[in-house]
């Protein structure tokens, strides 16, 4: 027990010290750069991969270090959920949709259009998101501090049974219709 | 010029909110080129959801960085998961249909209701 203590301090005293050394900023930081590398780049491999199942595992990856960037944003509810529902059940709708879909070659599964329709589309995104950036860099938040230090989860259970009622029972609902419809759809109607 | 590095490198090493919208504008323009230029239906829905990813990486951002005092805006995020999950079943019900009733997912292939 006595041992553990002091371990206890020695780990308090070194995270204090690293804190004043500026390791943990460092350590932020790069975790940070690290996760959104691996977000964009396995969010191109989306697109540019000719195979459609590995465009499928580099989305799964994508959603999982999103997932990751959540909890840097002390949002661990939302990490978790990220993690159970895009990071599994999404990518095995993803999967079971190219198992019961895709039947040629698979090497060819994943087509883009012509290269005057991509060089368009890429200009256009590109102006999008050159209008995007500028705005975010040129407008002023000055508010940049983390201001909620309650515990999330309770607060969110909070908002969504007291605030947010009507809104939280529609989405139930819409996920009700969403299933009936994705069964009727998927059955097909009466074939004779 | 000096002015200029010194802005930039004062932002490169402590993150804020700017970092966390300029990461979600680009996965949402990569979502964007990718609704624009695929073919194949289920490669379209999927960038869909990596734009939906962006759209929450948003709302959490200004819901830690900016002067609220509760997690509305992880709410939204809640919210728009619940819609991309539903939105993703309906999506890959009508790729099944189609693909059953057609023989091809591919867009560009699927124009008969086109005047």
């Amino acid at each position: 027990m006595n041992i553990l203590e002091s371990f206890h301090n020695l780990l308090d005293i070194g995270m204090r010290e690293l804190m004043h050394l500026g390791v943990t900023d460092f350590i932020t930081v790069a975790f940070f750069y690290a996760l959104s590398a691996i977000t964009l780049f396995a969010g191109w491999s989306v697109i540019t991969r000719k195979n459609i199942v590995h465009s499928a595992l580099f989305l799964t990856l994508s959603f999982i270090s999103v997932g990751c960037l959540y909890f840097t944003l002390s949002a661990e509810f939302l990490g978790a959920v990220q993690f159970l529902l895009y990071g599994s059940a999404v990518a095995i709708i993803i999967a079971l949709g190219i198992m019961l879909i895709t039947r040629e070659n698979m090497a060819l599964s994943n087509p883009s259009r012509s290269f005057r329709h991509r060089l368009s589309a890429g200009v256009l995104t590109f102006i999008f998101f050159m209008i995007l950036s500028i705005s975010i860099i040129f407008t002023p938040f000055d508010l940049e501090i983390r201001s909620f230090f309650g515990n999330t989860v309770f607060n969110l259970a909070d908002l969504m049974l007291f605030n947010y009622t009507i809104a939280f029972e529609l989405v139930a609902v819409l996920l009700l219709v969403a299933l009936m419809g994705a069964i009727f759809l998927a059955r097909g109607g009466d074939e004779k | 010029m000096v002015e200029a590095f010194k802005y930039f490198s004062s932002h490169l090493f402590s993150i804020g909110l700017m970092h966390y919208l300029i990461l979600a504008a680009t996965l949402f323009a990569i979502g964007l080129y990718g609704v624009l230029t695929k073919r194949g239906i289920i490669t379209v829905l999927m960038s869909i959801e990596l734009m939906l990813n962006a759209v929450n990486i948003n709302f959490i951002a200004f819901n830690h960085f900016t002067l609220v005092n509760d997690t509305s805006g992880q709410l939204m995020a809640m919210f728009i998961i619940a819609v991309a999950a539903s939105e993703l079943a309906i999506g890959m019900a009508m790729a099944f249909r189609i693909y059953h009733d057609r023989k091809t997912v591919n867009v560009d292939e699927l124009r008969d209701m086109r005047g």
